[in-house]
């Protein structure tokens, strides 16, 4: 009772969030609602006992990626919003209906995917000798997934070099 | 009695409000903010599996879409800057020359 009180609370607060996101005139104002979404995903995650990805999502997205959208949007400041003459060649109305649509059609996969009987039991996850959350997806991280885990760094080292060359004056 | 079929409504109206950002705006920092709501609904998902059959491996794959999110914003913003810096505009439709 308590928890379906909680989701449908965070759930609400997610969507309405996300919907101010995407249609706010303001950038920074989109910005700021973009970040009260992630706080409520994240809250979202501990609600789904996952209290060490609730602080990941804080820490990186709330408190690393929105700050680099706020430095965008400082430097490119703009005296008139992009959306002040609409292009003819949009078909905006078609692009709402089709997703619209598109929605109506994962709604009705997810209601029959639930009507149907649970399929028969998957192998249960390894015994790790750990005890907590935080322990159990860093036995995963370390052991199992370690390839993925160092690809991972590489990419974000990769990823850092070329926004530092991208966004320098002169080469 | 929440099942995890709830937390997969969540991620999927999460998700197309995010492709509607993306098809709609002409913003192109909105644009990119919306692929970041696309990747958020992407990881409800994962997460939402992850505590249905406990396994920690959904929260596994949930922090490698969170690194690749970060990856993407700081290249994708450095992109804007230079693009912006050269031709003074955010917006896409005026986007359409590879080089000039």
């Amino acid at each position: 009772m308590a928890e379906a009180i909680a989701f449908y609370t965070l759930a609400a607060f997610i969507l309405g969030f996300a919907v101010l996101v995407v249609t706010t005139k303001n950038t920074v104002h989109s910005v700021l609602f973009l970040v009260l979404d992630f706080l409520f995903v994240a809250a979202l995650y501990v609600l789904l006992e996952a209290p060490f990805l609730a602080a990941i999502q804080v820490l990186v997205y709330a408190g690393g990626i929105v700050v680099l959208y706020l430095f965008v949007v400082m430097l490119v400041n703009l005296k008139r919003p992009p959306e002040a003459h609409e292009d003819p060649r949009r078909l905006t109305k078609i692009g709402f209906g089709l997703s619209v649509a598109v929605l109506a059609e994962l709604a009705a996969i997810a209601a029959y995917s639930a009507s149907i009987p649970a399929s028969p039991a998957i192998a249960p996850a390894a015994v790790l000798p750990v005890s907590g959350n935080t322990e159990e997806v860093g036995w995963l991280l370390y052991t199992s997934y370690l390839i993925p885990f160092e690809i991972a760094s590489m990419l974000l080292l990769v990823a850092m070099i070329g926004a530092i060359l991208l966004a320098k004056r002169e080469l | 009695m929440i099942t995890p079929t709830h937390y997969m409504l969540l991620s999927a109206a999460l998700f197309m409000i995010g492709v509607i950002g993306v098809m709609v705006r002409r913003n192109i920092i909105i644009i990119f903010m919306s692929i970041e709501l696309i990747l958020n609904a992407v990881n409800i998902n994962l997460v939402a599996y992850s505590s249905q059959l406990q396994n920690a491996i959904g929260q596994v794959f949930a922090i490698f879409v969170i690194a690749v999110a970060a990856a993407e914003a700081a290249v994708g913003l450095g992109i804007i800057l230079a693009f912006y810096r050269n031709k003074e505009t955010v917006n896409i439709d005026e986007m359409n020359v590879m080089r000039w």
